[in-house]
């Protein structure tokens, strides 16, 4: 069984999205979130999704955790159609999301409850990712004594201390400040290139998208399409030098193009549907 | 529960009556308390004034110190214990009895649209009902006893109560849900672990609102077929027209209620330290 699932694992992609819409209906009329999206995520790759807000990103992240179920077309991972959630994924929120009335250990300790593994096992695995978001010393704190950036951090470590295989990241930085925004991400690189993971990252923030993936993923708006899949080739490990670099400032003209190009589409619409 | 620390970046400012009324600026809290005082005092003077120079009989406002003998009589004629007694168990049991009922059903209808699609519009209805007319339906079904007193105060508790627990059960983080599943936890876990705990402080700032919603009803529980309790004494002086009774009655309720918040308040605190916002 387990010589098959690793032959498969070289002809299968990680993720496989294929033909996915989704349909909402909105006061009973049908609303077309995402259209027809076609896209692959290879084992240990970083792909971020950008667009204009509500362009879909958030609804097709979702439908990959599990969350939410495509109207057609069919989510893949390993090859296995996703019927809900489960524990090959961790998911970080934007709302950081954590148990307030747990510590930081107890938050990633309770990550651990279903994982069949000894005692001992668990309390190592979570040193370790307590050590790996650098929260030493802050073992025994509670969420609401934490930073904005600390607390993503328990996040972090609670979505990926049981070893799902895909990290979900729905704009985890999007409510912290510049300067703590960019210290995260950088931890994140370091943290994904020690525990080798796929990570699907969903932000409105380019030069994030940039700095962070393997590949940026650009939704044209309503309905969600693919517009623009790039290959980011930038030299890695990256720091955070990088963002003035002449082939980072390409990537970004060329993506920031693209949105603006979307975003007044729906200005458009909107102005349209206004009127009448 | 955010407690304010005087911001010592603050700038310099002379001290000025004018700067008490800034809008939304904070003030020393030692005047903050200080107001808190002062009002109730001001209004004790005026009632000792108005009666003193005999301004209003004291049929329509008897004196403070009438006020107060009379407590001192009931307190030492062992009346205001027993009172209090009877009607502190009625308030318990009435709130307790809504309480365990609304907590589930409240739980159920925040989680699942099926029982709050059931159970809203018939609970939204209820709740406007006067629970006094309800007095003579309690009287056939429960008797003359406590058990009546007890429906009542339940009545004009729980309709309100099982609304806001839906509510603060609806208020949680919907991606504390969503984490859960995607942990691997199934419903009932899920319901136990995470929605119950996270929504828990609130629900419990829904008890010591609710509590003192039961205390507003004592009176009308107590107004048909009671010997003793605190609103029975109120409404036995409405017949003498001893005016000085009712008024230390229904201060004395005001007194007991506000003293059961503070012990909700406390308990609150102690209970929910993780709660405290401390950045």
């Amino acid at each position: 069984m387990r010589g098959i699932v690793a032959q498969q694992k070289t002809v299968t992609p990680k993720v496989a999205i294929d033909a996915v819409s989704r349909i909402f209906l909105v006061d009973g009329a049908p609303l077309v979130a995402i259209e027809r999206i076609d896209l692959d995520i290879k084992e240990n790759e970083f792909v971020s999704i950008v667009g204009t807000s509500g362009c879909g990103k958030s609804t097709l992240l979702n439908m990959i955790g599990g969350l939410d179920e495509p109207s057609s077309g069919e989510i893949r991972i390993d090859g296995v159609p996703v019927v809900g959630p489960g524990r090959n994924r961790g998911f970080v929120f934007q709302s950081y999301s954590l148990f307030e009335w747990m510590t930081v250990e107890g938050n990633i300790r309770f990550a651990l409850e279903k994982s069949q593994i000894s005692n001992a096992e668990k309390k190592e695995l979570v040193a370790h990712f307590i050590q790996a978001v650098g929260l030493s010393g802050f073992e025994a704190a509670y969420p609401r004594q934490l930073s904005g950036g600390m607390r993503q951090r328990v996040a972090i470590a609670r979505a990926l201390v049981y070893r799902p295989s895909i990290l979900l990241m729905d704009e985890p930085f999007g409510a912290l400040d510049a300067q703590t925004r960019g210290m995260m991400q950088e931890l994140l690189l370091k943290v994904w290139e020690d525990h080798k993971v796929t990570v699907v990252f969903v932000t409105h923030d380019v030069d994030e998208a940039i700095f962070l993936a393997d590949r940026v993923v650009v939704l044209a708006s309503r309905p969600g399409r693919v517009k623009k899949d790039i290959r980011i080739t930038l030299e890695r490990p990256r720091s955070f030098e990088i963002i003035t670099d002449a082939k980072f400032t390409d990537y970004k003209r060329e993506i920031l193009a693209d949105i603006r190009e979307e975003t007044l589409k729906v200005m458009a619409q909107q102005a349209g549907s206004s009127i009448v | 529960m955010k407690r304010r620390q005087p911001n010592p970046a603050a700038p310099y400012r002379k001290r000025r009556i004018g700067n008490l009324f800034r809008l939304r600026e904070e003030i020393p809290r030692s005047i903050y308390s200080a107001a808190g005082f002062i009002v109730p005092a001001v209004l004790l003077l005026a009632w000792w004034a108005v009666t003193y120079f005999g301004l209003a009989r004291p049929l329509f406002l008897p004196s403070p110190g009438a006020v107060l003998s009379e407590g001192w009589r009931q307190l030492t004629e062992g009346i205001l214990l027993a009172d209090a007694s009877v009607s502190i168990y009625r308030i318990v049991v009435g709130w307790l009895a809504a309480t365990v009922v609304a907590v589930p059903v409240g739980i159920l209808m925040g989680n699942f649209r099926i029982f709050e699609g059931a159970l809203e519009p018939l609970i939204s209805t209820v709740r406007y009902m006067p629970v006094v007319a309800l007095i003579p339906l309690s009287i056939l079904w429960a008797g003359i006893g406590d058990v009546q007193k007890i429906l009542i105060l339940f009545l004009g508790t729980f309709f309100q109560q099982v609304l806001m627990i839906m509510d603060n059960v609806k208020n949680i983080d919907v991606n504390l849900i969503r984490a859960g599943q995607t942990l691997g936890f199934n419903n009932r876990e899920i319901l136990m672990r995470i929605i119950l705990p996270a929504a828990s402080p609130a629900i419990w700032d829904t008890f010591r609102i609710t509590i003192g919603w039961t205390w507003t009803y004592l009176v009308v529980a107590e107004l048909v077929a009671a010997n003793e309790g605190l609103g029975r004494r109120i409404m036995d002086a409405q017949r003498y027209l001893a005016t000085h009774t009712i008024l230390f009655g229904t201060l004395f309720i005001g007194v007991l209620g506000l003293l059961t918040d503070q012990i909700f308040k406390r308990a609150g605190q102690l209970m929910f330290r993780w709660n405290i916002q401390t950045r």
